[in-house]
């Protein structure tokens, strides 16, 4: 029997429309809109002004604080503003506009396509230039992939496990980059491996991407160290506790973060960009994005520059569908939905699904009729309906207490609920409010 | 039967007696002194719980009172001056007086002066939709309209508008407890001095973004022109971040600011209508969208012309 973890999960439609479509190059854009908050953790600090010159790769804002990230221009041309723009939500964040002309590459990176399998970089080095590169986890979470690889005192690495999964439903670049770069990833895993000083590493795939599973595993059979496991196809699957459960059998406790029991977990689009950064000297100024829906004429991936709006992805890929509801940065499952069009695409967009409105409509919300379906599905083992009660009556303490802290935010609950009750909702609001609970209770 | 009765009664009556004087000597043992001005307080207290005063409730507040022996930063936002003094009285002690205060909602975002970018089909709740999104207009400052204000509030004073899709304030009811002003995400809701015949004037905007982008969004939004600020003889007029505000001590209620502005984001409450002013009226009225309340029983007009 396959692995996968034992509490909850759920197996909704899975959709993948675009799992048989190559990554295409995008066209460049004529104008960026590069935020320098993409990451958790301190937006970075812009170093340019307007007029610069800059080329493809230079750095436009410097990482401020350990836990954030540097920020590269993804074009070359010259910069228009460093003003406001709209993030995923449309609150104003602070960035850079670039107008683009030509496509002039710093002269450090290295365009060929041709692998360089050789490591020839100690483990600091390779940390340094991680960390150099603003590498955050493409996954979707974007915490600063440096961070990760430097276990905090007193706790050590055991296994370096590679999230392959994408359970997601629709999304497929991380398919994708499997299936394309294969090689390409396998020395990440080695770089990465180094870094962190572990000899054991595990890609976890999920069975409905056997293409990806057989490849990968012709790959990894030189290298004895790393181990490809098929998972059992399950939504969380790709959330870092539930994936370090399928693969280890091990559980990460309440409130610990996955090194605890010496795990540490990376999504192959990172993998990918720690690879290109490392071997080929390139930051982290692109990523593969989905671009998806069922009534979208071309469902595709597509290699992105930061800061392309999505509106030139959406046009790429056949335009708008007209009986378009909803534009979800995202999966169906964790997603949300995007203000307008006019925004950027980050280092956390890994998917722009276009919903048709008849399944983007939120159903009417009825009483709980207490089935618990979603305590039997909830991945962490919570009781989502519990918890939003206690958040609609705004009782923090005894949200604290019911543990709504280790929600991790997948969604089903709210999916499975015969009710229509918007329980993630107000589970996230409880999230917040008890959060910043807790941190003023530090204070 | 009746020997039964009697000494049934007498049992009874003996275990009340000795009972009572045990539980006599235990309550002397075990008194808790409290000083009976608390209950004095609590009484004089409107007893609405609101924690509008910044404790737990009236209770705590009449220990509040109590314990600190004087009234400095204490004050009953419900009761107001009369409730203050009575609770000086009993304390006696001089009370601070304060301008009485009423809830205003500085958006005027109406439909139709803020066309709609999006959708939000979510809960009903203005706290989940902020942490989503910026809004369904272009405005990311103005109200979302899903009503927090209207749940927090225990007096009935806040209600939204269907028509408008704005809360507004009932100034009779309204007691400023301050519970709408912490409930809103955008912190639109702001406690006002309640002018001479409950008469207001303030900005009805926190749009913060520079004119062009602010207009764009809304119809009635402050651009930050500054034409205002010039035109206050009081320097009540403040402009931070693109953002007009009137503070309310210094406004002498002049109304000289509210016909300079040009998105009409000034906002006059309850003030009669001008009359001298009618000679311009007819440039400005047809643009000018804002409705002002009239009172019913306006006072002459000649009174404040």
């Amino acid at each position: 029997m396959l692995k996968s973890f034992k509490i909850g999960g759920v197996h909704p439609a899975e959709n993948k429309l675009s799992a048989s479509k190559a990554i295409e190059v995008l066209a460049l854009p004529k104008t960026v809109f590069i935020p320098v908050g993409q990451h958790i953790g301190a937006p970075a600090e812009v170093v340019v002004k307007k007029g610069d010159k800059l080329m493809v790769g230079q750095l436009i804002a410097k990482s401020s604080g350990f836990v954030s990230a540097n920020i590269h221009s993804s074009v070359s041309g010259t910069v228009k503003k460093v003003e406001t723009g709209p993030d995923t939500s449309g609150y104003p964040k602070m960035g850079v506009y670039i107008d683009v002309e030509d496509d002039l590459w710093d002269e450090q990176i290295d365009r060929s396509t041709e692998l360089k399998s050789e490591i020839n970089l100690d483990s600091a080095a390779i940390l340094a230039k991680i960390q150099d590169a603003g590498i955050v986890g493409l996954g979707g979470a974007t915490f600063p992939t440096h961070v990760k690889l430097m276990p905090p005192k007193g706790m050590k690495a055991e296994v370096l496990l590679i999230n392959g999964v994408e359970c997601e439903p629709y999304l497929t670049s991380d398919h994708r980059l499997m299936l394309e770069h294969g090689e390409e990833l396998i020395i990440g895993i080695q770089l990465l491996m180094k870094a962190l000083n572990v000899n054991k590493a595990a890609i976890g795939i999920e069975n409905n991407k056997p293409d990806a599973i057989s490849g990968l595993i012709k790959l990894a059979y030189r290298h004895t160290n790393i181990s490809v496991v098929p998972l059992k196809v399950k939504y969380p699957q790709g959330g870092e506790k539930q994936l370090i459960k399928a693969v280890t059998g091990r559980e990460v406790p309440s409130g610990a973060l996955p090194i605890s029991v010496g795990a540490v977990v990376t999504n192959i689009a990172t993998t990918f960009a720690v690879y290109e950064a490392v071997q080929k000297n390139k930051p982290l100024f692109e990523r593969v994005v989905t671009v998806t829906g069922k009534s979208v004429k071309n469902p595709s991936n597509y290699k992105v520059r930061i800061g392309t709006t999505i509106s030139e992805l959406i046009e790429a890929a056949g335009g708008l569908p007209e009986n378009c509801g909803k534009i979800i940065n995202g999966g169906p499952m964790m997603g949300k939905a995007f203000a307008n069009t006019e925004i950027p695409v980050t280092k956390g967009t890994s998917g722009i699904l276009m919903m048709p409105e008849k399944e983007s409509k939120r159903s009417e919300t009825m009483p709980c009729i207490r089935c618990s379906r979603c305590v039997s599905v909830c991945p962490m083992g919570l009781e989502p309906y519990l918890l939003m009660t206690l958040s609609e009556k705004q009782i923090w303490e005894n949200a604290e207490n019911e543990k709504v802290m280790d929600c991790i935010e997948c969604g089903s609950c709210s999916y499975t609920c015969p009710a229509n009750r918007p329980l993630l909702d107000y589970i996230r609001l409880g999230k917040g409010k008890v959060g910043a609970l807790i941190r003023s209770r530090k204070q | 039967m009746t020997t039964i009765i009697l000494y049934t009664v007498l049992t009874l009556s003996i275990i009340g007696v000795l009972s009572a004087i045990v539980l006599y000597f235990v309550a002397q043992k075990f008194k808790v002194y409290e000083d009976p001005r608390i209950g004095q307080v609590e009484t004089e207290l409107p007893g609405a719980n609101c924690g509008g005063c910044g404790f737990a409730g009236c209770r705590a507040f009449a220990e509040a009172c109590v314990n600190k022996g004087e009234l400095t930063d204490l004050f009953c936002p419900v009761g107001g001056n009369d409730c203050m003094s009575g609770v000086a009285n009993i304390l006696g002690i001089e009370a601070e007086k304060k301008d009485p205060r009423v809830a205003v909602v500085r958006c005027n975002g109406t439909c139709e002066h803020r066309p709609k970018t999006n959708f939000f089909d979510g809960p009903v709740s203005c706290a989940i939709a902020a942490s989503l999104y910026s809004g369904d207009t272009g405005c990311q400052y103005g109200c979302l309209g899903c009503g927090d204000c209207v749940v927090a509030c225990d007096f009935d004073a806040i209600h939204m508008n269907p028509e408008t899709g704005l809360p507004e304030v009932d100034d009779e009811k309204c007691v400023a407890c301050g519970a709408c002003v912490k409930a809103c995400p955008k912190t639109l809701i702001e406690l006002r001095k309640k002018g001479p015949k409950d008469r207001k004037i303030y900005v009805a905007c926190r749009n913060q973004d520079k004119g062009g982008v602010a207009r764009k969004s809304c119809a009635v939004a402050c651009i930050g022109c500054s034409k205002c600020e010039k035109e206050c003889k009081y320097d009540a007029i403040t402009i931070v971040n693109n953002l007009a505000f009137i503070d309310a001590d210094k406004c002498k209620l002049c109304r000289k600011c509210a016909p300079v502005c040009p998105t009409n984001a000034i906002i006059e409450i309850n003030f009669p209508p001008k009359k001298v002013v009618l000679t311009e009226l007819p440039v400005s009225a047809p643009e000018k969208p804002i409705e002002v309340t009239v009172p019913v029983s306006a006072e002459p007009k000649s009174a404040e012309l």
